[in-house]
């Protein structure tokens, strides 16, 4: 599918992704890239110019992409095994589950194309089953980085951490967040990008920008968000959760499914450690055809839907 | 480095009638070790632990470069058990080769033992990865021969693996894409026995002509039979030379081999003996070594 060239001050993270790993990998020689066929849509060209003989293509064959990942993680290597989210989480899933988690191989999952990316292409080319499938598999790190910096902290910090890491990494345009000067991204915890009493909203990858923006337009309206930017989804960060509890209104948002994923991780810990009301927004299931920006639209994964949630919860809230 | 493997590279005058004197002896105490474990647990898979017990005994008493003390060394041989449920053969070797004590096999499937009903290497040193799905082994088995590949090592990868298991299609992904990239560090060894768990393989979905398959991918191809002790180091010597495909051994095995009652028997794939049966199983093995 060809790229639309990201509009301005939107970025498409992929670069990020493969401008770091190229980083990593001219100053650590254990760094290799493992692809399905997928060297052009993980936009890993460069790398394999630069580093011919660390560029692993076994064409497609997603299966055995991960094995032969988990082997070259067993051979010395820090592989980043990339192939767009659909095809390397479900072909592959008993790989990640079997290879890579459960034998704890310093193998990472790199997602390309993730979410509905591939918009019309279908429900077949859309990973929005991927963060609620992987993080019911113990021992691998599942990160939905929002931005540029966070995707290429992502991956640093991946490379760092000696374990599996699946990284959902984006290709739907977004911007560039604004941080305070000094932030650092750590596995593991979760970052408040606003603060607010009155409601939170627990979000990631490219809804977290929209979510800012739902926080800006009920701040005009005298509600304060608070806007929780989840990056890891397992381990979860459950302390900044039960804090988040508090406000009495959490609304999460993402684009995946609206069960099983980072919604329904936090209300897994909500309903038995923090009872709160909640709101969870994704996408109900097999989606219609539509381009990924429609389809975000359509169901309301936009800052106006984000902010609409937020008041009918603060309705109940009220009302209670 | 290597107790078990160097011992038998530095002593390359040792005949090979020593050395497959000593496999023999090897594979004679897995098999009665391993059935006792069954016996203990009730349960296992005695079919095709007794079927790979001489290959995995040649590769852990004489062909791997491994040394026991040091599981993670980088140079070290991989031997990656594809055939994950085969563990009485397994845990049976890498006592033997020194990776644990041997009254660890005492623990075999009870609760909190680091001896699982498949291998599991956070659990147990010397284990590569953890198998059990079958189709698995091979492609990590190819991803370590990538690594030693790229990195221009000279340890070599070992992958043994089910005729059965042959029928998942990731093993003919990571047989395709070995043969591409001529890795002619990997060897692997086809526990050809004919029966997977409920028929023979050839009436359930036939793998002939098997020999034929491989070539096709790519790799050179041998038949050996499974259970000459003599006739699998002599393989695995040839296997040593240098050469820029992979390497396929087919061996020619029986389910049970070694258990009068058992070989050949699809039903003694995971039963387990009663008391007399065990009786007879051991005396059959004894006499073996008489």
């Amino acid at each position: 599918m060809a790229a639309a060239a990201a509009p301005s001050g939107m970025f498409d993270c992929r670069d990020a992704y493969v401008r770091t790993v190229e980083e990593l990998a001219a100053n650590d020689s254990r760094i290799v890239a493992v692809v399905n066929d997928s060297v052009g849509s993980s936009k890993l060209g460069k790398f394999r110019e630069r580093f011919p003989d660390r560029l692993i293509n076994v064409g497609i064959a997603e299966q055995n992409m991960v094995g032969v990942g988990a082997g070259l993680a067993n051979g010395g290597k820090i592989p980043f095994v990339s192939g767009a989210g659909c095809f390397l989480t479900a072909r592959a899933m008993e790989q990640i589950k079997a290879d890579c988690a459960y034998s704890q191989q310093n193998v990472k999952l790199c997602g390309i194309s993730s979410g509905v990316a591939y918009g019309e292409l279908g429900a077949t080319h859309h990973s929005i089953e991927d963060v609620a499938w992987l993080r019911a598999i113990d021992k691998l790190t599942v990160i939905v980085p929002a931005d540029p910096w966070e995707t290429a902290e992502a991956i640093k910090a991946a490379a760092a951490y000696d374990g599996p890491v699946y990284i959902k990494i984006s290709r739907m345009p977004v911007p560039a967040l604004e941080r305070p000067a000094g932030a650092a991204f750590t596995i593991g915890k979760g970052e408040v990008l606003r603060e607010g009493g009155d409601i939170a909203i627990v979000t990631n990858g490219t809804l977290v920008h929209r979510a800012i923006a739902a926080a800006e337009a009920l701040a005009a309206e005298g509600i304060a968000a608070r806007v929780i930017n989840m990056a890891t989804v397992s381990p979860l960060d459950t302390g900044l959760i039960a804090a988040a509890a508090q406000t009495g209104a959490i609304v999460t948002a993402e684009e995946g499914l609206a069960q099983g994923g980072l919604g329904g991780a936090i209300a897994e810990y909500c309903a038995q450690h923090s009872p709160v009301r909640m709101r969870m927004l994704g996408f109900p299931g097999f989606l219609p055809t539509g381009s990924a920006s429609w389809l975000m639209e359509r169901f309301g994964l936009t800052a106006d839907g984000i902010a609409a949630v937020a008041r009918e919860l603060l309705e109940a809230k009220k009302a209670a | 480095m290597n107790r078990v493997g160097l011992e038998s590279r530095d002593s390359a005058a040792r005949t090979l009638e020593t050395r497959a004197a000593h496999v023999r002896e090897r594979a004679n105490w897995m098999r009665r070790r391993l059935l006792r474990m069954i016996v203990d647990a009730g349960q296992g898979h005695p079919g095709g632990d007794l079927s790979s017990a001489d290959v995995i005994a040649s590769l852990y008493f004489d062909i791997l470069r491994i040394d026991g003390s040091s599981p993670a060394a980088p140079d070290r041989d991989r031997f990656v058990m594809s055939k994950g449920h085969c563990t009485g053969a397994l845990y049976t070797a890498l006592a033997g080769a020194g990776f644990f004590a041997e009254e660890e096999l005492d623990t075999y499937l009870k609760p909190e033992s680091r001896l699982n009903g498949h291998p599991n290497r956070t659990y147990l040193p010397g284990v590569e990865t953890n198998t059990g799905p079958l189709g698995h082994g091979l492609p990590v088995a190819v991803g370590i021969a990538v690594a030693g590949q790229i990195d221009k090592a000279d340890y070599r990868v070992f992958a043994l693996t089910g005729d059965g298991e042959l029928q998942e299609g990731s093993m003919w992904e990571a047989a395709m894409f070995a043969g591409h990239r001529g890795l002619g560090n990997l060897t692997v060894i086809v526990d050809r026995n004919r029966l997977q768990q409920g028929a023979g393989t050839e009436d359930t979905n036939s793998l002939e002509p098997l020999a034929d398959k491989w070539r096709a991918f790519g790799w050179e191809v041998v038949g050996v039979d499974g259970h000459d002790h003599a006739a699998l180091l002599e393989t695995f010597d040839r296997a040593a030379q240098p050469r820029n495909k992979p390497l396929v051994i087919i061996a020619d095995t029986h389910k049970g081999q070694g258990v009068s009652f058992m070989r050949d028997q699809a039903g003694w794939h995971h039963g387990v003996p009663n008391a007399e049966q065990y009786a007879q199983a051991i005396a059959e093995l004894e006499a073996e070594m008489n």
